[in-house]
């Protein structure tokens, strides 16, 4: 699992039946002083996170695992919301 | 799950079988924040994607998890046609 900052939404109206219904992010994943690294990917959403919020996802097959044992297409999941205080306490 | 452009289409007769009747496609992956390039994918279709279109593509074991591509021997596949990508304030749209 890794740590993410959420920059942005994607819309997709044509998508896999898998994915209806999932809300799509834009996340930049992020060091653990809150810094961006690497480039952006889309996430799928299991956990109703927004824009500017810290958060944690998986990434490659574990990232359809929120909605076992349905399928669905996703090769990166938010799957928590860093509460901020704690984050800053983290880092501190 | 990554952004990109389909730039053009692959060709082979000769495949796996379970290939067959699958539109293979070239996919630049791009990000969508500032939009350099991040390598070529050839990815499978399951949306009726075209070249040129802004679309989704899922990589590793997902790929497999897309519809009629159950137990393919596939890892990258494209799942969505990217209407628009909205990043904080600036919005970016896709060529559908």
């Amino acid at each position: 699992m890794r740590l993410a900052t959420v920059v942005g939404t994607v819309v997709s109206t044509l998508k896999d039946p898998s994915l209806d219904d999932h809300k799509l992010l834009l996340i930049r994943p992020i060091d653990r002083q809150g810094k961006f690294k690497g480039p952006a990917s889309v996430a799928v959403d299991s956990v109703g996170a927004g824009i500017g919020e810290r958060v944690f996802y998986v990434a490659n097959k574990e990232g359809s695992y929120p909605w076992y044992p349905d399928l669905v297409s996703s090769d990166c999941s938010i799957i928590g919301i860093i509460d901020p205080q704690n984050f800053n306490k983290a880092v501190e | 799950m990554l952004v990109g452009k389909i730039v053009g289409t692959v060709v082979a007769t000769c495949k796996d079988e379970k290939l067959d009747g699958k539109k293979l496609l070239v996919v630049r992956i791009v990000d969508p924040e500032t939009g350099s390039p991040a390598g070529y994918h050839v990815s499978v279709d399951t949306v009726r994607a075209g070249v040129g279109e802004t679309v989704l593509v899922v990589g590793g074991s997902s790929a497999r998890m897309a519809a009629g591509l159950e137990d393919h021997p596939v890892d990258s596949a494209i799942v969505g046609i990217v209407d628009t990508v909205d990043i904080a304030q600036k919005s970016t749209k896709g060529t559908r």
